[in-house]
C-alpha cells in the first residue's frame, strides 16, 4: 500500500506540558482523514508539527517514504532544504491569514511568483518557462483556474477586506493550493465562520475530496467529518485514542473517551 | 531702515537659514529612517547580548535631552583627545548637528518601528512560511507594508517633532533659522534691535509642517484600500 505521509511517534512539550504524546499513523495518498477531538486534545499542534510551525521533540515523519522530518537527529537543514520540506505541505488556517494588502489574485500568485522568480535567476528556468515573463504569464492563468474551482473568480482583484469570511477562506484555499502541495491540511477551517456560511467553504473542500486531493482535516463539523473522510482520527490528551472509517468511529465507537466526546458533541 | 527696507533683508537671512533647517531635517531622515530600523530589529534579536545593549543604548540616547548629546557629540573630541574630528566652520557644526540628530532620531524611530511590526498577527509571517518564503521575503513583501501602515500616525507625529527640534542645532552654533532671526536682535545686515524676525520664524515651520501634515494625510488615505 502506498502510504504517501508516515507519522512515526511524534512527541512535542511546551515547556513542562506534553502535548503530543507519541502520535503515529498514516495516510494513503488521495485519501481525506479528519482529525476530531475536544479542545486541548494536541490536534491543531500536531498540524502545526507537519507545517514545520513547531518543532517536533520527537519522531519522524515521512512523505512517499522520504524522512523530511527526524526529531532525534540533529540535522542542518539549508534553507532550501526547508522549503522543499515544507512545500510538501499546504495549511488552510482557521483565520484564513490572507495577506490584506493583496488582492485575492496577487494572494494566489505571490509565493510561486518569488519561487519562479528565484528558480529562473538560478536554474535558468521554472517548470519548463525560460523567462519570468512567460513563467508570470503561466502563474497568473494558473492563479484564475484555481479561484475558479473555488468560485471566487468575479472577486479575484478585490483585497480580503472587501470580502466576506467564507470568500476569504476560499480564496486561503486556492492559496494553499497553488505551490501543489502533496497534503492539504485544514486547521478548523470554519470555526472563525458564521454557520450560514461555513456551507460554501465546506462545499470546496468536499469537492477536493472528490477529486482524491490528500487532506488532512482538523475540523469541530461532526457531520461533514463523517460525510467526507475516509478516515476519522479521535485525538484525546495528546494520543491518538481511536482511529478508524467514519463509520467505525461514529456508529462503532470502542473507546470510552470517544463515546463521551460523541455524547457531548451530538447532543448540541 | 523702514520697515519695507527691512523686509528683503531680513528674508533672504531667513530663507539662507530655512534652508540649513531642510538640509538637517532631510539629512537626518535619510539616515534615521534605515539606522532605526536596523536598530529594532537588533532589539528584538533572539540573541540576548545584543538585545540588551541595544536596548540600553535606546534607554540612554531616548533618556537624556538631545541638546546634551548635540554638545558632547561636538565637543567631546576636540576637548578630549585634542582633536575636532567633524572640521571646522558651519560645515564641521552641521555634520556635528547631523551625527546627533540621526542617532537620536533612529532611537525613537526604532521603537516606533517594533511596534508597527510587532503589531502586524502572527499569523501573517505563518501563511509565509507555509508557503515557502523566507524570512526576508516575508519582511518585504508581506509584514513591511502592513507595517508602514500602522506607523503612520505616531511616525508623522515624530516626524513632525523633527522638524522644530533641528532648532537645537543652534547650541552649537549651527545658522538655522532661528539663529537667523535671532540675529536681527543683536545687529545684522544693518538692523538690530528687532524681535519680529525671531518670531516670525514660527511661519515657516508652520508652513512646512502644514505641508507634512497634507503628505502624511495623503500616505494614510493611500494605505486605507487595506485593513
Amino acid at each position: 500500500m502506498d502510504n504517501i505521509l508516515e507519522v512515526k511517534n511524534i512527541k512535542k512539550s511546551f515547556g513542562k506540558t506534553q502535548v503530543l504524546k507519541d502520535i503515529s499513523f498514516s495516510l494513503k495518498k488521495g485519501k481525506a482523514l479528519a482529525i476530531i477531538g475536544s479542545s486541548g486534545s494536541g490536534k491543531t499542534t500536531l498540524l502545526r508539527c507537519l507545517n514545520f510551525l513547531e518543532k517536533a521533540n520527537e519522531g519522524t515523519i515521512s512523505v512517499n517514504g522520504e524522512v523530511i522530518f527526524s526529531g532525534s537527529e540533529n540535522q542542518k537543514l539549508s534553507d532550501s532544504e526547508i522549503r522543499k520540506n515544507r512545500l510538501h505541505f499546504g495549511l488552510v488556517f482557521q483565520s484564513f491569514n490572507l495577506f490584506p494588502q493583496y488582492t485575492a489574485k496577487e494572494n494566489v500568485m505571490l509565493a510561486e511568483q518569488i519561487l519562479a522568480k528565484e528558480q529562473i535567476k538560478k536554474n535558468g528556468e521554472y517548470n519548463g518557462y525560460k523567462t519570468i515573463k512567460e513563467a508570470y504569464e503561466f502563474i497568473d492563468n494558473k492563479a484564475e483556474d484555481l479561484l475558479e474551482s473555488v468560485g471566487m473568480k468575479h472577486k479575484k482583484d478585490f483585497v480580503p477586506c472587501e470580502l466576506s469570511g467564507g470568500q476569504q477562506q476560499r480564496v486561503a484555499i486556492a492559496r494553499a493550493l497553488a505551490l501543489n502541495p502533496d497534503i492539504l491540511c485544514f486547521d478548523e477551517p470554519t470555526s472563525a465562520l458564521d454557520p450560514e456560511i461555513t456551507g460554501e467553504v465546506l462545499n470546496v473542500i468536499k469537492k477536493l475530496a472528490e477529486k482524491n486531493t490528500t487532506m488532512i482535516i482538523v475540523t469541530h463539523e461532526m457531520g461533514f467529518a463523517k460525510e467526507v473522510a475516509d478516515e476519522v482520527m479521535f485525538m484525546d490528551n495528546g494520543k491518538v485514542e481511536e482511529m478508524g472509517t467514519p463509520e467505525e468511529i461514529f456508529s462503532n465507537p470502542k473507546s470510552e473517551r470517544l463515546r463521551e466526546f460523541l455524547k457531548t458533541v451530538l447532543r448540541i | 531702515m523702514s520697515f519695507s527696507q527691512q523686509l528683503p533683508i531680513v528674508f533672504e537671512a531667513l530663507n539662507v537659514g530655512f534652508l540649513q533647517t531642510l538640509k538637517l531635517f532631510f539629512v537626518t531622515l535619510l539616515g534615521a529612517l534605515p539606522l532605526g530600523l536596523l536598530i529594532s530589529f537588533g532589539s528584538m534579536s533572539k540573541f540576548k547580548p545584543l538585545s540588551g545593549l541595544i536596548k540600553t543604548v535606546v534607554w540612554i540616547v531616548r533618556g537624556s535631552p538631545l541638546m546634551i548629546q548635540l554638545l558632547i557629540i561636538y565637543y567631546f573630541p576636540g576637548l578630549v583627545f585634542q582633536n575636532n574630528i567633524w572640521g571646522s566652520g558651519e560645515n564641521g557644526r552641521f555634520l556635528a548637528a547631523a551625527v546627533s540628530f540621526i542617532i537620536n532620531y533612529a532611537c525613537y524611530f526604532s521603537e516606533i518601528y517594533r511596534g508597527g511590526i510587532q503589531g502586524v498577527p502572527k499569523g501573517q509571517q505563518e501563511a509565509g512560511q507555509v508557503l515557502g518564503l523566507k524570512k526576508n521575503q516575508i519582511f518585504f513583501k508581506i509584514t513591511l507594508l502592513q507595517m508602514i501602515k500602522q506607523i503612520v500616525p505616531p511616525m508623522s507625529n515624530e516626524i513632525i517633532t523633527l522638524v522644530k527640534d533641528t532648532s537645537l542645532a543652534r547650541i552649537i552654533a549651527l545658522q538655522e533659522v532661528i539663529w537667523a532671526g535671532e540675529a536681527f536682535m543683536k545687529g545684522s545686515n544693518g538692523i538690530s534691535g528687532q524681535i519680529w524676525p525671531l518670531f516670525f520664524t514660527a511661519v515657516y515651520y508652520l508652513a512646512f509642517n502644514g505641508i507634512l501634515t497634507l503628505l502624511f494625510g495623503k500616505l494614510e488615505k493611500k494605505l486605507s484600500y487595506f485593513k
